[in-house]
């Protein structure tokens, strides 16, 4: 195993390769509904990409409401420790 | 009578073995037991098969059925693979411990009555806590005694609503229930904490992270499944377990994204995933359940397989949190591989056990008109990819590099993962086999061309998300409150607020008391003259002091008369 920092698989090349690699296949899982039918069950989950953007803002929302959670529930490791020993 | 013996007892044999035995005569006990139980637990056909009188019942210690033995089946195995994966570098009493623990297991999927199930589960919690407490720490021994706590509490829960079913059904029968009483509420609150639900989610992620690194991997397997069997068995199609189901997904998910610990985003998941068998519960046809079971099934897999991969690295680099350790793929490519296998069968990637099991329950939320129920398990589906899938292998192996150079698992936990790996991939590449086992008759067509895109638009776009939003994901070495705060802050609290509070009023009423005192000496002295010091010669006959002896002496004297006086008198 090459256990230099520039392992082949995070240089800035291959990743940059990794990225387009990636656009391609999003952008293939799209288009590939104008020839393959995704049922849709409720209407809308049978729109061209409706899996795509759903599934980007279902994430979008979960990571900002994280992020929004953060402040009032993240404590330092030590928040009940400290307090035991009180 | 019994003729069957029950398959718990060989694994609650091994479990007494383990100490006693030494070398590879304990290795052939660990590896043999869960082989026999296997074995046995294919031999009890359906219907109750081992009943045993007790008071004025007839306990069914075993009972068959397809999805009972298909729990106990799974469990088994984990056991086996457990074992191979923990035998070399557990303690014989985490051994024996998580033995027993199992044989809890196993004989809570087979028990044919509530007195049975019971008792099984009150054994998993015995045993669970001290696989905990093998942890070892300060802090595992904290987490063990609040994870006892709360299980017990459940396990008092679920005996007052069993000793309710009893005493107003006067049945100890295991049959479908819907929670419109109050005994069949405490019999599903009692089910529910032992499967994490809300508002007592917070136990599971407490307690699992702080045992050993192969403690976890066992304990990750048996209680919320048990749970969900019990829940299959008890309330199929209770409609409040969807919206509690929901709840857990949710959960699991932003406090999975708010962790830092390598091993608690796993717990968190564990939540995330067993939300989605108490929705597919309350959901509540055969494809729903037939969706729990196999999802439950798989889940034990891929679960236990990132548990192990996560176990590996703490093991070889002694890091629990995603801020110390990173871009370990360099020299653990197998645990990498194997974490990666998990974490894609977890998100449910096509040709993953996760796909083929996953998708049954969204199914029967579509084919039951859900559309809020399946919308949420799809945003869930991406949600999973997005904490689980890709967050645990790219912190733990890629993000930045570390530095760390730690050598790659050893071989026993190498083949261990990669027998469980290779059952995620053969679940998800051939699913007909295995969709044989299921409770009912199956129906599903798991690839169809239109479903495997809508699920690879799904996650593929959760992994654009993923990394676009990088930034605001960003570690901090913190943990997050829960509602166990209420207990282990709040209420200390609140004891300490009452001790106070109690405190100073004792201290008002002495004061007040003494006031009172002070002011009837006053009086005395007003009344009586101002009192001074005598001496014992200065005080009356009655007011002086006496010797002890001399007052023996007159007790003896008045007693011997009120003798002799009672003896004249008759």
């Amino acid at each position: 195993m090459n256990e230099s920092p520039d392992h082949w698989l995070v240089r800035p090349t291959t990743i940059r390769r990794l990225w387009q690699v990636f656009a391609a296949v999003l952008a293939a899982v799209v288009l590939a509904q104008l020839f393959i039918k995704v049922k849709g069950y409720f209407v809308i989950d049978g729109w061209l990409g409706f899996g795509a953007w759903f599934g980007f803002l279902s994430c979008l929302v979960m990571v900002v409401v994280a992020k929004l959670l953060g402040p009032p529930l993240k404590r330092s490791v030590d928040y009940y420790t400290s307090r035991d020993n009180d | 009578m019994i003729d069957l013996l029950p398959p718990a007892v060989v694994l609650i044999v091994a479990a007494a073995l383990i100490g006693p035995l030494k070398g590879s005569l304990r290795t052939a006990v660990l590896f043999a037991a869960p082989l026999i139980t296997l074995w046995m637990i294919w031999q009890v056909p359906d219907g109750a098969n081992a009943t045993v009188p007790f008071l004025d019942y007839r306990l069914e210690v075993v009972e068959g059925s397809a999805v009972r033995r298909l729990f106990a089946t799974i469990f088994a195995i984990m056991v086996f693979v457990g074992g191979l994966f923990a035998y070399r570098t557990a303690k014989w009493f985490e051994l024996a411990a998580a033995y027993a623990y199992a044989a809890g297991a196993i004989g809570v999927c087979f028990a044919g009555d509530l007195i049975t199930l019971f008792l099984f589960w009150e054994f998993m919690a015995l045993f669970s806590t001290v696989v905990v407490w093998c942890g070892g720490t300060p802090a595992a021994r904290r987490a063990g005694i609040r994870y006892a706590i709360m299980h017990l509490l459940g396990g008092v829960i679920l005996k007052v609503g069993i000793e309710g079913i009893v005493v107003h059904t006067g049945s100890i029968q295991i049959q479908p229930l819907l929670a419109t009483n109050f005994d069949s509420w405490m019999i599903l609150i009692g089910i529910l904490l032992n499967a994490a639900a809300p508002p007592v989610s917070a136990w599971l992620a407490d307690a699992y992270p702080e045992s050993t690194p192969t403690g976890s991997v066992v304990l990750s397997a048996f209680t919320t499944k048990t749970a969900v069997l019990a829940l299959i068995l008890l309330f199929p199609g209770e409609p409040v377990l969807i919206g509690i189901g929901l709840y857990m997904v949710m959960y699991g998910i932003i406090y999975a994204l708010l962790e830092n610990d390598i091993r608690r985003i796993l717990a968190y998941s564990v939540v995330n995933q067993v939300g989605f068998m108490v929705c597919a519960i309350g959901i509540g046809t055969e494809m729903a359940i037939n969706g729990a079971a196999a999802h439950a099934f798989a889940h034990i897999i891929y679960k236990a397989l990132l548990f192990m991969s996560a176990g590996v690295v703490v093991y070889r680099t002694g890091m629990n949190k995603c801020t110390e350790v990173g871009g370990l793929f360099r020299t653990m490519p197998l645990t990498a591989l194997c974490g990666i296998v998990g974490a894609l069968a977890i998100s449910g990637f096509p040709l993953t056990s996760g796909f083929t099991t996953k998708t049954m329950i969204s199914q029967a939320a579509a084919d039951e008109g859900l559309a809020f129920v399946y919308l949420m398990l799809a945003a869930a589906s991406a949600g999973v990819f997005l904490h689980a899938g890709i967050k645990f292998p790219w912190f733990v192996f890629f993000q930045k590099d570390s530095g760390l150079r730690p050598k790659d698992a050893p071989w026993n936990m190498a083949i261990a993962m990669v027998v469980f790996a290779t059952l995620c991939i053969l679940i998800g590449v051939f699913p007909e086999p295995f969709y044989r086992f299921l409770p009912y008759e199956v129906t599903y067509e798991a690839y169809t061309a239109g479903k495997v895109l809508f699920y690879l638009q799904l996650l593929l776009f959760s992994g654009l998300a993923f990394f676009l939003l990088l930034p605001l994901m960003k570690r901090t070495d913190t943990i997050s409150l829960d509602t166990d705060w209420l207990w282990r802050v709040g209420l200390v609290r609140i004891v300490r607020l009452l001790r106070r509070g109690l405190a100073s009023a004792g201290a008002a009423i002495g004061s007040a008391a003494r006031r009172v005192l002070d002011e009837a000496a006053g009086f005395a002295r007003y009344c009586l003259g101002a009192d001074r010091r005598v001496t014992d010669g200065e005080r009356g006959f009655f007011a002086r002091s006496w010797p002890i002896g001399l007052t023996a002496l007159w007790i003896a004297i008045l007693l011997s008369a009120y003798v002799l006086i009672y003896y004249l008198g008759q």
